[in-house]
């Protein structure tokens, strides 16, 4: 492959208990690919983001972040990631403000915020179209703009990489939107991402390469099924630098 | 004020003052991680800690802090290694804390279960000297690790999985907010009792809750009701001779209630004011569909 790899994962085995999620699966995103991760609920994929960011240990295979092995990265700052939204809220009201704040922690140091950290942090919530809900708190958005709120908190530390996922999940249409313009600029601007999603919806058209679970493996490994369409719009020019053909994809 | 003028009462002052900052500075991030028993759970164990103190003739305070420190480390580990029997395992540690403590106190020469109960529901006139100095060191601690990792703390209590991704030390901060947990509750062992003191650490700030939006004023709220109610508490029971933890948590219940009732007109005008502020709701929601129209993807 001719571009940095970004993300690297080599036959990646992942346990919840005693069920295997991750039966051995292979994923490499280079630098400026937006991939999307498919498949049904239980494929795995949701958990194959939690390896890449260290949630869920890996039993088998490795994974590397911009080519250093995650268990040796440091360099957070570099990685923004975006949960799938579960335990936003906390049990004390916070203010957008403040949450998209603490995303800035990684580029901050012994967690004081400069003046120009607090740019950093207006900027991410400018680029969701949430800067006039700053002082609010967070308890009081709907769940589309909480969506905003968690991509303002990635972006604050003006990552490289993007791992999102379920971004689209439960958020009205005129969020998606919001969020689907952010992804472009972000993109465009040479961000590289990886998304969990459960649908291509508006972000059809962004997305370069799908990755396909199920069961745990890697089903399909290439364009998006239904994107052809989109791919000859203007303003879609990306390079796809495809990954060779799998093999031993896998009992 | 006469009430100065005894040596007991300034000690017992200071103590509340220092317990009405602490309780409520770590407390909020226990709430926020949704663990607002914590508080509750280590102060089961630090009753081990005082029996021990008394079995060992060596400061009752500086043993419970030393048990209920190792009791939430405990609980930490139980909480990452944990599965399913989590519940059990705390549910094991906090009344073995319990009886422990009855078991060691009655063990110690001279002591009876009515020493425990200064320390199960706070004796405020029966704080000494030394006991001053070691809740001042004790909420020194508590004070420079709320306020200075604020962030950090904040960051972990509200989304851990986001907090290890901007390269926090998670589990460090987890193990610092029990440890901190713990040392609150011996600071707050001699005025309100270990019994009451998972009060003093959640209620001020579920009352503080009611008036604020952010973070911020939650904390700087729930500290002021803290350190209202300790020394409300402590100068009734000092003309009413009224046990004082009773009569501290007793008045914070009452400010929660007269908080809550209060907060729902305040929310109400605050919601008509934004909605006069802002003349027209969310304009950028109804605009969306007409841009995405033109690009004929979806029919609108």
């Amino acid at each position: 492959m001719d571009t940095e790899t970004v993300i690297s994962l080599r036959g990646v085995r992942a346990d919840l208990g005693s069920r295997p999620v991750l039966r051995g699966i292979d994923l490499t995103v280079g630098r400026g690919e937006v991939v999307a991760l498919l498949g049904a609920n239980g494929s795995g994929k949701s958990t194959a983001i939690r390896t890449i960011i260290g949630q869920v240990p890996v039993s088998a295979g490795e994974v590397e972040l911009f080519g250093t092995p995650r268990r040796l990265f440091r360099q957070w700052a570099r990685v923004g990631y975006v949960p799938q939204r579960t335990t936003a809220e906390g049990g004390v009201p916070a203010t957008v403000t403040e949450i998209v704040s603490s995303g800035r922690l990684s580029r901050a140091r012994f967690g004081v915020l400069r003046k120009a950290d607090h740019a950093a942090v207006r900027r991410a919530l400018e680029l969701v179209g949430m800067a006039d809900r700053a002082k609010d708190s967070v308890n009081a958005l709907s769940g589309g703009q909480h969506q905003r709120v968690l991509i303002a908190r990635a972006l604050a530390a003006e990552p490289e990489l993007l791992i999102m996922d379920e971004p689209m999940a439960g958020v009205d249409l005129a969020s998606q939107e919001v969020l689907a313009g952010t992804l472009r600029e972000q993109v465009a601007s040479g961000a590289t991402v990886l998304l969990v999603l459960h649908e291509l919806g508006p972000l059809e058209p962004l997305i370069d390469r799908a990755v396909v679970l199920r069961d745990g493996c890697v089903l399909h490994d290439g364009p998006p099924p239904k994107a052809l369409g989109q791919h000859a719009l203007p303003g879609h020019d990306h390079v796809h630098p495809h990954a060779p053909t799998r093999t031993g994809l896998l009992s | 004020m006469d009430l100065l003028d005894y040596a007991f009462m300034q000690r017992a002052l200071l103590a509340a003052v220092l317990v009405g900052i602490t309780a409520p500075a770590i407390g909020i991030y226990l709430v926020q991680r949704r663990q607002a028993l914590m508080g509750d759970g280590i102060g089961h164990v630090a009753m081990t800690g005082v029996g021990l103190g008394f079995l060992l003739s060596t400061s009752p305070v500086w043993m419970a802090t030393g048990v209920s420190v190792l009791g939430a480390i405990l609980m930490e580990l139980i909480r990452w290694y944990g599965r399913t029997r989590g519940d059990i395992a705390l549910a094991m540690l906090f009344y073995g804390g319990m009886a422990g403590g009855v078991m060691f106190i009655n063990l110690a020469p001279g002591g009876s279960n009515a020493n425990l109960t200064s320390y199960l529901f706070g004796s405020l006139s029966t704080v000494s000297e030394s006991d001053v100095t070691a809740i001042c060191l004790l909420a020194g601690f508590v004070v420079l690790v709320t306020l200075g990792l604020r962030r950090q703390l904040f960051a972990v209590s509200q989304d851990e999985e986001f907090a290890r991704v901007t390269g926090l030390p998670v589990r460090a901060l987890n193990l610092l907010t029990a440890v901190t947990a713990a040392v609150t509750v011996t600071v707050a062992m001699r005025v309100v009792g270990l019994l009451l003191v998972s009060a003093l650490m959640v209620v001020p700030v579920a009352a503080a809750q009611q008036l604020s939006r952010s973070f911020a004023a939650t904390f700087a709220i729930a500290v002021v009701i803290g350190v209202t109610v300790t020394i409300g508490g402590t100068v009734t029971s000092y003309y009413q001779d009224v046990p004082p933890g009773a009569t501290i948590v007793l008045l914070t219940i009452g400010a929660f209630v007269v908080l809550t009732a209060l907060a729902a007109p305040l929310a109400r005008r605050h919601a008509r004011t934004a909605a006069a502020a802002r003349p027209a709701p969310d304009p950028a929601e109804c605009a969306i569909p007409a841009t995405r129209a033109p690009d004929g993807k979806v029919g609108v």
